[in-house]
């Protein structure tokens, strides 16, 4: 017991204050900046193993970015990430980033179901579905409830049951096999309930996409709540990303 | 000759693998594994036109070397098993059952491996899997999964249960594939194939990758710098500490000590941010490329390492004290989830799989890439088999590891400076590459044409033989205690789905 309460006191205080307004260590590489600098985009194009990026006007897409971050090794000119984790939205459109842009990301407020604040704004439960997911958006998620990021004092939590949540948290490209566990496991969360795509292989497929193993059809199906981009999404990305889509906006 | 006899991450030409009779084929390659230093890292077959050739690679731990065999075989042929003289090879003949429909009347378990969506009888789904059946009244049966209460990857588990009491528990698998090794032809450029490895198991961003990209450089003749081989080594190692510290916190919640739970949660946190410091990522998700570095390890991040390490080491080994010493925590780890010497050197597990066991299986030290060499790796054993074997061997891996890490940092190489430029793969080439992840062995193989394209790329993860450990370790054992044993060996779904 006293060794245990030795280890308490030498732990001390291991929790995010302000996850809102936290600094990441290091290079972090978060919403990107890209000049109107005039390159040889083409190239850029071409060194992309995604697809994200566009030329002609030349875009970069946050739903199918690895955040890899080659293309800006290859041309730091044109592309720059910068280290801000708030990347999440709740418009695919907006996931794209243009040339010349430099502005916070955020969420379209009248794209944002009403009941939403109304029923989840003091607590959300989540299920999370790991649907081909490589493990490390699902390693990721865990650690949003750990006692660095603390994502339990705002009411969000991750549960073991469908029935018990409010909404479904997608990981992975979504397999062929997991086509149905998927769609069952959404039916048995009762209504109103919210989907959330978290990392770029579940907005996109990422590298996966095409895959004849995959089979995407039930995003076609429901509209999407909010979307996380990340390979894998950092835990600050998604707690605001939630903590944005369930706020009142009175 | 009927096998060609070659090193860890050495190219050969395909035309030099010995192509025998199978009967001959079968005689070798099981006669090896008599010997308890040899084990299978991989058997597959490869379709070839009008044929099928399996290509079989055993390890000889004692030598350091990899014995690769093939035999040509009928694409519908039925076939006497190597698992019928040595059960390690049951997986292995079970994909190729899968994919080409080879038929094996003597294996005692041809169940469906994955479902992937090249199998060759589509008329097996995933949703019709033969589970084993009691059919006794006595016994009954529970499913968990294939989505589980935590935020875990899918994978269904059945249980035969006596009461609380397990008999018997099957895992199927499958969920998570996606195709990977076909992606590995599709995806022609280079940087597209190391995103892929970073993604065949993302939580060993790193073992995968490096297993790629030791295995690229071969076909390409291409020696890599020191410093890139630093880097690979360091970040192995890295990768091994935060992933050990990770399982030791879910150890914990599933005996439901909540302090050691929140400690080495937290521990795991100032080593992925290191990675997030020297990388941008905390998975070390871009960091291993062949042929270059775009991180280079400069003096001040070593520095940055060192302190940083000399804060962990005290807080893990206070709270690893306490653990295991806690009467509550022994209680569940001590004799829980017991599988055998035998049982091992049997199913030819790998990786602390193998080593809690005292099964000397650890590709550093037998097969050493990268740095290892160097470093003189002397695998940490155990003998007990259980919970607390597993449990013990990460903590004593992670002081290992730290000793490793700061042996590398004494002597940091410089950025090479004219770093030769990547060449083109090899023709008509076989290459193999072994890597020790944090879970255990990884193996990639891989076979280029007349252009110097690939026509087949294997993977092995060390799930692929480690999933049975799982199987036969909770027997008998109370089925409360099954979060817990699967802890103790925390596989990979998708390392194993691909």
């Amino acid at each position: 017991m006293i060794e245990d309460i030795k280890i308490v006191m030498h732990q001390g205080k291991q929790f995010i204050p302000d996850v809102t307004a936290a600094k990441v260590p290091g290079i972090f590489r978060g919403r990107p900046v890209i000049s109107q600098a005039d390159v040889d985009e083409q190239a850029l194009v071409e060194l992309c193993p995604t697809g994200a990026i566009r030329s002609n006007p030349f875009s970069l897409d946050l739903g199918k970015c690895t955040f890899c971050g080659e293309c800006a090794f290859a041309n730091p000119e044109k592309v720059k990430f910068t280290s801000d984790y708030k990347l999440a939205t709740n418009e695919r459109e907006n996931l794209i980033i243009k040339a010349g842009e430099d502005k916070p990301m955020g969420l379209n407020p009248d794209k944002i179901r009403k009941e939403i604040h109304e029923y989840f704004g003091g607590s959300l439960k989540l299920r999370q579905i790991s649907a081909a997911g490589d493990n490390s958006c699902e390693l990721e998620l865990n650690a949003c409830g750990n006692v660095n990021f603390d994502m339990g004092r705002f009411g969000i939590e991750f549960v073991a049951s469908p029935r018990h949540a409010d909404g479904i948290v997608i990981t992975g490209p979504i397999s062929e096999n997991m086509a149905q566990p998927t769609q069952i496991c959404y039916d048995a969360v009762p209504d109103p309930k919210i989907i959330i795509l978290a990392g770029t292989d579940a907005i996109s497929g990422g590298i996966l996409a095409g895959s004849k193993a995959l089979n995407r059809t039930f995003l076609d199906k429901y509209p999407i709540d909010l979307y996380v981009p990340g390979n894998p999404v950092h835990p600050l990305t998604f707690i605001n990303g939630v903590l944005e889509l369930i706020k009142s906006r009175r | 000759m009927e096998t060609v006899v070659i090193k860890n991450n050495q190219n050969i030409p395909l035309a030099s693998i010995p192509v025998s009779d199978y009967e001959k084929f079968l005689l070798v390659n099981t006669s090896f594994v008599k010997e308890s230093s040899f084990h299978c890292v991989s058997y597959y077959g490869v379709a070839v036109p009008e044929k099928l050739r399996l290509i079989c690679c055993m390890a000889d731990d004692d030598h350091g070397t990899i014995h690769v065999s093939s035999s040509l075989v009928d694409r519908q042929a039925t076939l006497p098993s190597f698992t019928a003289h040595h059960l390690s090879f049951e997986k292995f003949e079970r994909e190729i059952h899968e994919n080409f429909g080879i038929a094996y009347p003597d294996h005692p378990w041809l169940k469906p491996v994955r479902f992937p969506f090249n199998r060759a009888n589509h008329q097996s789904t995933i949703a019709h899997y033969p589970f084993f059946n009691s059919a006794s009244e006595e016994l009954h049966e529970v499913g968990v999964g294939p989505i589980h209460a935590g935020v875990i990857e899918p994978g269904h588990f059945r249980f035969i249960c006596n009461g609380e009491q397990i008999m018997h528990m099957e895992i199927q698998l499958g969920f998570q594939h996606r195709g990977i090794e076909s992606l590995f032809l599709e995806k022609k450029k280079l940087l597209q194939r190391a995103t892929l490895a970073e993604t065949i198991a993302g939580d060993t961003a790193v073992g995968h990758t490096t297993a790629f990209v030791n295995l690229w450089e071969s076909l390409c003749n291409y020696t890599p710098d020191e410093d890139l081989q630093f880097a690979r080594t360091l970040a192995l190692e890295l990768e091994r500490i935060a992933m050990h510290t990770a399982d030791l916190s879910a150890l914990c919640t599933d005996v439901a000590y909540q302090l050691g739970s929140a400690v080495y949660g937290r521990l795991r946190t100032p080593i992925i941010n290191y990675m997030q410091i020297w990388c941008g990522n905390r998975l070390s998700k871009g960091l291993i490329r062949p042929g270059k570095l775009n991180f280079p390890f400069t003096r001040d991040l070593g520095d940055q390492l060192s302190r940083l390490l000399d804060v962990y080491e005290k807080d893990f080994n206070e709270v690893s004290d306490n653990t295991f010493r806690l009467p509550s925590v022994l209680s569940r780890f001590e004799k829980t989830g017991v599988v055998t010497h035998g049982q091992i050197t049997e199913i030819g597990a790998v990786g602390m799989a193998a080593r809690m066991s005292n099964v000397r299986r650890d590709v550093r030290a037998t097969h050493p890439h990268d740095l290892y060499a160097k470093l003189e790796h002397v695998p940490i054993l155990k003998h007990h088999g259980d919970v607390y074997s597993r449990a013990q061997i990460r903590r004593e891996e992670i002081n290992q590891s730290i000793g490793y890490i700061r042996s590398l940092l004494r002597d940091i190489p410089g950025e090479s400076k004219n770093r030769k430029p990547l060449g083109l793969p090899k023709a008509n080439a076989f290459c193999i590459s072994l890597t020790e992840g944090w879970r255990g062995e990884i193996c990639h193989c891989a076979i280029t044409d007349e252009h110097g394209e690939f026509v087949h790329y294997k993977i092995k993860d060390p799930s692929h033989h480690n999933w049975l450990a799982l199987g036969l370790s909770v027997r008998n054992n109370e089925i409360s205690d099954f979060p817990v044993c699967n802890k103790s060996f925390n596989l990979s779904y998708c390392g194993h789905d691909l």
